[in-house]
């Protein structure tokens, strides 16, 4: 292996690797039943897994669509479309916070009308986070998906149109079954992605313990008044994390190779 | 229930014009080189592709013209596909009920049916199976009893042969033969193997360039090729001419005796097991002999197959043992010879 890229390599893994090792070593280990135990740690925690969970549940039912649309039709703007719906993948989430607040505060476009007609606001509730969540993780997954459908051979679906089955049977019982494996690799990465969502949650729903109040948002705050605590809520974002890389790891690890 | 088509599509420089009638029973061969349209027109048949142009009718029923199309899955037809395209995540039962499952029968019956219909092809115990658990003779038959199984009125085979090896083609062939027999809709076959399409077709429509440049029973089209495209499918030197009694002045230069009489223009088929070469003039009096030139000569089973340039432009089999003893390479002078009653002659 030359060295020029060997040393480069290797700092750079080191670059990556170590800062989790830090968070490790500098873990409360005595201390961390205690720490984890705590009410907020678990309010934290049941919020951002069911707020995250709920986002990807969105995404799943807009997101596959669009995918399909951007893989299979043949309308016209299609690049356009996928421009703009991969735009809050390079957005800064704090502009999408903003963003999101500007249509759906209450002086917003649809939040105004929102308010007045049904007295109802959206700003700092978990439906914010919900929605703040969906806003930056669903990109993740129609692209994904996207590629999927894209990978996975058109000619199947002509062959169940000769079958006699229309466009909406044949996505069902044709389509998704072959994109099944691409469907879960992007539900599992959005929802990965809406777990650890910080700028946009913050900016649309606020801070506020038990209802926006998620796991990213309480380590954020941890870390000035409680240090000890941010670490371990780290370690558990760091664990959900390993997690998910485990369960994606058949087709980022190298492993995709070997026909199922 | 005859099947009437005019299909014109426009696919980049190459336009598709192509007029066909298929009775019902009757088996049609749509032969051509890959690029010729062919796909094109099953595709258009198949209510896959709209086409730009024409009228597609099954008895009464109106399937595309300018102002309707009727799309694929509301077409009673089935279609087979050159690599099968079982759905993978569906066991084989469950692919050949597939069609019926669509077309609303209940899922108990429409197992049993497709059942049915992988004994009937020969493959009783192998339901459960994925279609990667199949070989690829396998796959073909249960492909073909997913496309029979809705009792269409119209079948559509594209190359269904053709990703099968020489062998499993052999029996493939015959059980396909067999089962169109018995199948009492139209059927269209698109082949580029003339072997495929003489064995199984009851008629067979040569396309070249998106256009039908001939069309006969598989006997017919054999003897009587009218393109080198065809002539070159059925081993035969097709020569254009002008005829007057038995002599035909041939339209590159040259002359042929023929056995029979003729009047206008014609075609010369010489077939390459009739030509005799000789390294010197032929004594006698053969009334057919031109001198040429070996271009090339290529090992043909038993026999070497020599392409000759010359007046008369010919390729001749000659059984191995006398091209040795002929001691020929590739740009020798020869001289080639052919009976007139070898020679056959018809119309243009």
């Amino acid at each position: 292996m030359p060295l020029p890229l060997l040393v480069p390599a290797l700092l750079g893994t080191a670059f990556l690797v170590l800062p989790l090792l830090g968070l490790l070593v500098r873990a409360p280990w005595s201390n961390l039943w205690p720490q984890l135990t705590q009410p907020a740690v678990g309010q934290a925690l049941r919020l951002s897994l069911l707020s995250a969970t709920l986002a990807t549940l969105v995404s799943l039912v807009l997101g596959v669509p669009i995918a399909w649309v951007l893989a299979r039709s043949t309308i016209r703007g299609r690049s356009v479309l996928r421009a703009l719906v991969t735009v809050p993948l390079v957005l800064p989430p704090v502009v999408g916070g903003v963003a999101l607040f500007l249509v759906l505060g209450r002086q917003g476009i649809l939040g105004r009308w929102l308010y007045e007609t049904f007295d109802y606001t959206i700003p700092f509730t978990t439906t914010a986070v919900v929605i703040a969540e969906t806003f930056v993780a669903m990109p993740f997954l129609v692209i994904s998906v996207e590629g999927a459908l894209r990978a996975a051979d058109a000619r199947f679906e002509d062959a169940a149109a000769t079958l006699g089955a229309d466009r909406w049977t044949t996505f069902r019982r044709v389509t998704l079954p072959l994109v099944a494996p691409g469907v879960a690799a992007g539900a599992v990465l959005c929802w990965a992605r809406a777990l650890g969502e910080f700028g946009a949650t913050i900016t649309f729903a606020g801070n506020f313990p038990g209802t926006t109040q998620t796991m990213p948002l309480a380590v954020y705050l941890a870390l000035q008044s409680n240090p000890e605590g941010a670490i371990v809520l780290s370690l558990v974002l760091l664990f959900v994390s390993l997690a998910t890389l485990l369960l994606l790891r058949d087709r980022w690890l190298g492993r995709s190779a070997v026909p199922s | 229930m005859t099947l009437r088509a005019h299909v014109v599509v426009r696919r980049g420089t190459l336009l598709v014009d192509v007029d066909l009638a298929v009775a019902p029973g009757e088996v049609l061969a749509v032969l051509g080189p890959n690029g010729a349209g062919k796909s094109t027109v099953l595709r258009v048949l198949a209510g896959l592709l709209v086409p730009d142009g024409g009228r597609v009718t099954i008895g009464d029923d109106l399937w595309d013209s300018p102002e309707q199309h009727v799309p694929a899955h509301e077409r009673p037809l089935g279609m087979v596909f050159q690599d099968h395209l079982l759905f993978p995540h569906l066991s084989t039962t469950d692919n050949v009920a597939f069609g019926l499952r669509t077309r609303g029968v209940a899922k108990a019956q429409a197992r049993r049916t497709a059942d049915e219909w992988l004994q009937r092809v020969g493959l009783e115990g192998f339901g459960d199976r994925r279609p990667t658990q199949l070989s690829g003779g396998q796959a073909q038959r249960a492909a073909l009893a997913r496309a029979l199984v809705g009792e269409p009125r119209l079948l559509l085979l594209d190359e269904p042969l053709s990703a099968l090896d020489a062998r499993t083609r052999l029996t493939v062939r015959a059980e396909l033969r067999r089962h169109l027999a018995a199948f009492a809709g139209c059927t269209v076959l698109v082949s580029h193997d003339p072997v495929d399409a003489m064995a199984l077709a009851d008629r067979v429509v040569v396309v070249e360039d998106g256009r039908v440049v001939q069309e006969g029973t598989p006997a017919e089209v054999a003897r009587t090729p009218r393109t080198d495209y065809v002539a070159r499918l059925v081993g035969l030197s097709l020569l254009p001419g002008t005829a007057t009694g038995t002599v035909v002045e041939l339209d590159g230069g040259g002359r042929v005796a023929t056995g029979e009489d003729a009047t206008g223009p014609v075609f010369v088929a010489v077939r390459p097991g009739t030509v005799s070469l000789y390294l010197a003039r032929p004594d006698g009096s053969p009334r057919n002999v031109w001198p040429a030139t070996l271009v090339a000569a290529t090992p043909h089973g038993s026999t070497v197959r020599c392409d000759l340039d010359g007046e008369v432009p010919l390729t001749a089999d000659v059984t191995a043992t006398a091209f040795a003893e002929l001691g020929l390479l590739p740009g020798a002078p020869v001289w080639a010879s052919v009976k007139a009653s070898e020679v056959a002659v018809y119309p243009r």
